[in-house]
């Protein structure tokens, strides 16, 4: 008799253990959720940006039409991306269509000197600043997550429910390409 | 290396304070067997500590402001100070603190508040004008992490684990002083009398014990806050080089005094000198906070 209290009592704690872990992957998870809608805050505000940007350059630059092409092709769709690695891509897309865009405003004085544009200039960096910042935080989530699906014994649980591991979002990759700057 | 520092100061932290309470439980026994009615010391100095420190705690931000002489900063005030607390907050995954300003040369920061939804960070105008961009990122990153950390938290309940012993000793003294020192039916006199010397040396000690514990998790606290801060910035050089030109800054700040000291980045007061300086600092010495910066 008693020893099936015992067996129960072991039955009982290691299922109380089981939902331990089973919360801290939720909570992780959900931090992981948390930081990237943090990175979606950011680059909607960029989102946000890049009309006004392209409208001033176009006052004063009209036959860089392909160049503002490019810029506003890059946003719509990285706007449409499904993914973290599609998002990565597009964003890196984005980023460097930005990039050529005020290397090519170098040329145009009025440009330059116009307070809206250089406003924008002095946003967009901001926003850019606070982009890598929440990408990190991001990445530093997907980490500790990551690792909890994979260390025993929470991987045990991991794999009864499903906690699938996530991907890191990769913004260096396009930055190897050169970016082409066209007169 | 970083998580390596991260993950042992707080293993230590755990350590020390498990051993805090265990001190405190034989101490309080200690009294018990020797003083009768010494266990209805317990709940009153639990009482009266616990009010005094959590009711200075809640309220920590606007008291610790007010004694500093802190201003709130205006909106358009040193821009590159508010970017840079809402770039680490957002790195930190925490809500952005308030920011307070504090007009005094002497370079030096603090940050207050019971949770990282009522946080406050403050800096002195000494410390925005001698520091460059990735020293003020440092620093500012320490203090975030302080929050982040729940390190106001924490040192509160130290405070009230400390203020217990405190009071505890000081009613025990009181008490042998003033007589009632327990029944005198009770029987074996030269027993007693020792257990009673064993319990007055205790009481006497104690605080003394008790303030060495808190300073010590002080310092762990400060080492976990600089390891912290490194992996916000990714950039350990920045708050490395800031404590090196802290170091140097002979300017004592105002408004600091032992009551605020052990919130600031660097101890503001430079009067502990030698040997006393290793265990009754609040910080740990600068070399050494630089020397572990420095091997991330």
């Amino acid at each position: 008799m008693m020893f099936l209290f015992v067996v129960l009592g072991i039955v009982i704690l290691f299922v109380l253990f089981a939902v331990f872990l089973y919360n801290k992957l939720v909570i992780l998870r959900n931090r992981v959720n948390n930081a990237w809608s943090q990175i979606d805050v950011q680059l909607k505000k960029r989102y946000d940006l890049v009309p006004n940007l392209v409208e001033t350059v176009k006052g004063y630059a009209a036959h860089e039409k392909e160049l503002l092409e490019n810029v506003t092709n890059a946003r719509s769709t990285a706007m449409q991306a499904q993914n973290v690695d599609q998002k990565g891509e597009a964003e890196n897309m984005l980023t460097s269509t930005l990039k050529s865009l005020f290397a090519v405003a170098e040329n145009y004085p009025d440009l330059k000197a116009n307070q809206n544009f250089a406003m924008l200039q002095e946003e967009l960096s901001g926003i850019e600043n606070k982009i890598a910042y929440a990408r990190q935080f991001y990445n530093d989530s997907v980490m500790t997550y990551n690792t909890a699906t994979q260390t025993v014994p929470t991987n045990i649980v991991a794999g009864m429910f499903n906690f699938s591991e996530r991907n890191y979002f990769q913004m260096e990759e396009s930055e190897k390409e050169p970016v082409k700057v066209e007169f | 290396m970083i998580y390596q520092e991260i993950s042992s100061n707080k293993r230590r932290t755990v350590i020390l304070i498990s051993f805090f309470i265990l001190f405190i439980v034989a101490l309080f026994y200690i009294i018990g067997l020797t003083f009768k009615g010494g266990v209805f010391l317990v709940p009153i100095g639990v009482a009266i500590a616990t009010a005094s420190s959590w009711g200075s705690y809640y309220y920590s931000d606007k008291l610790v402001l007010k004694i500093s002489r802190a201003r709130p900063l205006e909106h358009n005030e040193y821009p590159f100070l508010d970017n840079v607390i809402e770039g680490l907050s957002i790195a930190g995954g925490l809500p952005k603190p308030k920011a307070y300003i504090i007009e005094d040369s002497s370079p030096n920061a603090f940050a207050t508040g019971r949770n990282p939804e009522h946080a406050v960070i403050a800096v002195t105008t000494g410390l925005l004008e001698k520091m460059n961009r990735q020293e003020l990122e440092g620093v500012i990153a320490h203090e975030l992490s302080h929050v982040g950390n729940y390190d106001i938290r924490l040192m509160a309940v130290v405070t009230t684990l400390v203020g217990m012993v405190v009071l505890v000793s000081d009613i025990l003294l009181r008490s042998v002083f003033w007589g009632g020192l327990g029944d005198d039916n009770e029987g074996g006199g030269e027993g007693r009398i020792i257990f009673i010397a064993i319990g007055l040396v205790l009481a006497i000690i104690a605080p003394l014990f008790a303030t060495i514990i808190q300073l010590a998790i002080s310092r762990k606290r400060e080492y976990l806050a600089d390891a912290s801060g490194a992996m916000l910035t990714r950039y350990p050089d920045g708050l490395a080089n800031a404590l090196k030109k802290l170091a140097t800054d002979r300017n004592q700040l105002r408004s600091a005094n032992k009551a605020t000291a052990h919130l600031y980045i660097v101890n503001p007061l430079k009067d502990v000198k030698g040997f006393t300086k290793k265990i009754f600092d609040t910080h740990p010495p600068i070399e050494e906070r630089i020397r572990k910066l420095e091997e991330m």
